[in-house]
C-alpha cells in the first residue's frame, strides 16, 4: 500500500512539472496543500482580515520606544559635564517631548559612594541640572523638567571599586 | 522621675514586693551595640564600681552601663571590683587604696510594690576616705537605663566638676533589609526608638536646641524634602518642599531659625527660614555649591561648605549677610563642619590623598588642625553638649558603625550594631 502511494506521488510530481492540467487517463495527482483561509471561515481562532485596514503611526509611542533604552547619562569622577557621547540621548528625549506634549521628566542625579552625603547631594543636583540644561538647549521648556538628586543614597551597584562607582555616577531620566 | 538624696535606711521589703520582685526577675535586655573601647587618656581617674546588689531585678546591667559611660568619657579608668557592696556598705579604705582606686561607687536595685524600680547608690572618695553622697532613683522599668545614665552623670560631675552627657540622646539612621529607620537612642546608642521608618533614605537629622523636635531630610517622595517632627507626638510638617532638592537643615541656637540648602533657584544655595516655615530668604549668592550650614553657638555666624574656590572647603559668614571668609586651608576636600558648644573648636571631615576621609578638629583661634581618627571613611562628626566628646560615623569590618571620641582622639569607643548599618549620628542637647 505504502509503495503504491509513493509511486503515485512520484508520478504526480513528475506530471506536474511543466503542466497545469492532467491527462484524463492518468490517476488524479494527490497533492497536499495547506488550506487557505477564506473570507467565510467560521473558525474562532482566525480573525477576519479587512481589506481596508490602515496602520496607525503613533508618533508618541514611537518616540517613547525610541528613548526606552536611553534613560541614563553617566559622568566622570567629580564632574557634572554631560559628555558628547550622550548627546543622542538628549536629542531623543527632546524629540519625544516635542511630539508628546504631556510628557514631563524628573531627572534624578546620583554620585558614587565616596564623600559626604550632603555634598554628594549637591553634586548629584549639579549633574541633573546639567542634563536639564542640555535638554533646554535643544528646545525642551524648563518647566517640563525637574532636576532632583539622590546624592550617594541610591546606588545601583553596591561594590567598592571603580567599576561600581562608574555605574553610580549617573542621571536617570524618568517620566514624572 | 526624681532622685532622692539618701538620708535614711532602705525601707524593709514587704512580702508582697518580694513576691513581685521574684515574679518579675528578668535577664538584662539584649544590647543592640557591641562596644569596643580603645586608647589611653591623658588623665584618667581610677574608679571601682562593682555590680549593684540585686541589679538583675531591675532588668538592666546597671553597674555595667555606668562603667561603660565613665570609660567612654576617656576621663576614667575602671578598676576591677567584685560584687558584694551596696550603698549601705562601709568600705575598707586600705583594701580600695591597695587596688589603686581613687573613687568607689556601690549601689542596689529593688522592685517596689507599685511596679517601679528603686535604684540607689553611694559615691566615696577613696583617697580622702570620704562619703560624697548618694541618690535614690525610683523609676518605671522602661526608664532603668536612663536612671543608670543619670547616676553616671552625677558621678562624673562630682569627680570632674563638669556636666556629664550620659543621659543625653542621640539620633541616627539605620539601614537594614532595604528599610531606613530614624532612631532616637541613649548616648551609648542603646534603647533606640524609631521616629520614622521608610523604604527610602533619610539623612541629615538635626536636633532642635530644646530637644523636642528633629529636622531631617526624607526621600519618601522620590526627592529630598526637609521635615520637622515633634518627637513625643510624632506629628510632622514638611518645611521645605520646593522645586529640586531641599536639604541640610540646621537650627539657630535660639531655635527660631533654620538654615537650609535649597536648589529652588538653581544649584545648591543656603537659605534661612523661620521655624514655622515663613520668612524664606536667601543667604549665599554664588554659582557654586554652598551647603552644610552650621550655626556658631553665639548665633551670629554660620559655618558652611562651599566649592566656590574649586573644591569643597569650610567658610563662615555673618548670619545677617556679608562676605564669606575661608576657614580650612589644608587639603583640597573639607566638609561637614560642626562647631563645639563653646565656639572654640570645629570638627570636620577631610579627604587625604588616596581617598581617605578622616575627622579633624581645628582650634579656631589658632587654625591648628589635628586629625583625630585612624579609620578611612569618616562622616558627620557631631559634638556632645558638654563639648568633651564627638560622635561620628565610619566604616569598620565592612559595616557602617558609630564612633565616639575624645577631642584629642585618644579614647575611642566603637559602637557596632548587631542589627543594622548605622549612619548620620547627631548628638542631642542636655535635658530630655
Amino acid at each position: 500500500m505504502k509503495t503504491y502511494k509513493l509511486a503515485l506521488s512520484a508520478l504526480a510530481a513528475a506530471a506536474l512539472v511543466g503542466c497545469s492540467s492532467t491527462k484524463l487517463d492518468e490517476p488524479a495527482p494527490v497533492e497536499t496543500r495547506p488550506v487557505a483561509p477564506t473570507t467565510t471561515a467560521s473558525n474562532a481562532n482566525t480573525a477576519p482580515t479587512s481589506e481596508s485596514k490602515v496602520a496607525t503611526v503613533d508618533l508618541a509611542a514611537q518616540a517613547a520606544a525610541a528613548v526606552s533604552d536611553k534613560r541614563v547619562v553617566y559622568f566622570d569622577f567629580d564632574s557634572y559635564v554631560v559628555k558628547s557621547d550622550y548627546q543622542n540621548i538628549i536629542e531623543a528625549h527632546a524629540k519625544r517631548m516635542n511630539v508628546d506634549t504631556k510628557v514631563a521628566l524628573r531627572l534624578e542625579g546620583h554620585t558614587d559612594e565616596r564623600g559626604g552625603s550632603e555634598y554628594n547631594l549637591a553634586l548629584g543636583q549639579k549633574r541633573s541640572e546639567a542634563v536639564a540644561k542640555a535638554l533646554s538647549l535643544v528646545g525642551v521648556a524648563a518647566a517640563r523638567v525637574e532636576p532632583v538628586s539622590f546624592g550617594k543614597e541610591r546606588p545601583v551597584a553596591e561594590g567598592h571599586d571603580e567599576a561600581a562607582w562608574a555605574k553610580n555616577r549617573r542621571v536617570e531620566l524618568k517620566d514624572k | 522621675m526624681s532622685a532622692k538624696k539618701l538620708n535614711s535606711p532602705l525601707p524593709a521589703l514587704t512580702r508582697r514586693s518580694l513576691l513581685g520582685a521574684a515574679a518579675a526577675l528578668s535577664l538584662p535586655a539584649l544590647a543592640q551595640f557591641r562596644v569596643e573601647i580603645s586608647g589611653v587618656g591623658a588623665t584618667q581617674l581610677p574608679i571601682a564600681l562593682p555590680d549593684f546588689r540585686d541589679e538583675a531585678r531591675s532588668g538592666q546591667p546597671v553597674a555595667a552601663i555606668i562603667r561603660a559611660d565613665l570609660e567612654r568619657s576617656g576621663q576614667f579608668r575602671i578598676i576591677d571590683a567584685p560584687a558584694g557592696l551596696s550603698e549601705n556598705s562601709n568600705p575598707a579604705w586600705s583594701e580600695w587604696r591597695g587596688k589603686q582606686a581613687d573613687a568607689l561607687a556601690a549601689g542596689s536595685a529593688a522592685k517596689l510594690a507599685d511596679g517601679r524600680v528603686d535604684i540607689r547608690y553611694k559615691l566615696w572618695d577613696v583617697v580622702k576616705g570620704q562619703d560624697l553622697g548618694g541618690e535614690a532613683h525610683a523609676v518605671a522599668p522602661d526608664d532603668v537605663r536612663l536612671a543608670a545614665h543619670r547616676i553616671a552623670d552625677t558621678i562624673y560631675q562630682k569627680l570632674t566638676g563638669e556636666r556629664g552627657v550620659f543621659a543625653t540622646r542621640m539620633a541616627y539612621v539605620t539601614k537594614a533589609g532595604g528599610r531606613y529607620s530614624l532612631r532616637i537612642a541613649d548616648a551609648d546608642g542603646e534603647g533606640g526608638q524609631v521616629a520614622l521608618g521608610s523604604p527610602e533614605p533619610i539623612i541629615s537629622p538635626a536636633w532642635s536646641p530644646d530637644g523636642k523636635e528633629l529636622a531631617y531630610v526624607s526621600f519618601e517622595t522620590r526627592k529630598a524634602v526637609v521635615w520637622v517632627q515633634d518627637l513625643s507626638t510624632g506629628r510632622r510638617r514638611s518645611i521645605a518642599d520646593f522645586r529640586g532638592s531641599n536639604s541640610a537643615p540646621a537650627w539657630s541656637p535660639d531655635g527660631q531659625t533654620l538654615a537650609l540648602t535649597l536648589s529652588r533657584e538653581g544649584g545648591s544655595q543656603l537659605f534661612l527660614m523661620n521655624r514655622n516655615g515663613s520668612g524664606l530668604r536667601r543667604l549665599t549668592q554664588s554659582s557654586a555649591i554652598d551647603t552644610e550650614p552650621a550655626f556658631a553657638p553665639d548665633g551670629k555666624t554660620i559655618y558652611f561648605v562651599s566649592d566656590r574656590g574649586g573644591s569643597p572647603q569650610v567658610y563662615r559668614m555673618p548670619v545677617s549677610g556679608g562676605t564669606p571668609e575661608r576657614v580650612t586651608f589644608s587639603g583640597n576636600y573639607n566638609i561637614s563642619p560642626a562647631i563645639s558648644p563653646d565656639g572654640r573648636s570645629m570638627a570636620y571631615v577631610t579627604r587625604n590623598g588616596g581617598g581617605v576621609f578622616r575627622v579633624c578638629v581645628m582650634d579656631l583661634a589658632s587654625g591648628n588642625v589635628q586629625q583625630i581618627s585612624d579609620t578611612s571613611e569618616d562622616e558627620s562628626p557631631s559634638f556632645a553638649p558638654n563639648g568633651r566628646l564627638l560622635v561620628y560615623a565610619t566604616r569598620a569590618g565592612g559595616r557602617d558603625v558609630l564612633m565616639t571620641s575624645t577631642l584629642d582622639g585618644r579614647i575611642k569607643a566603637k559602637l557596632i550594631s548587631t542589627l543594622a548599618d548605622v549612619r548620620e549620628p547627631t548628638w542631642g542637647p542636655f535635658g530630655r
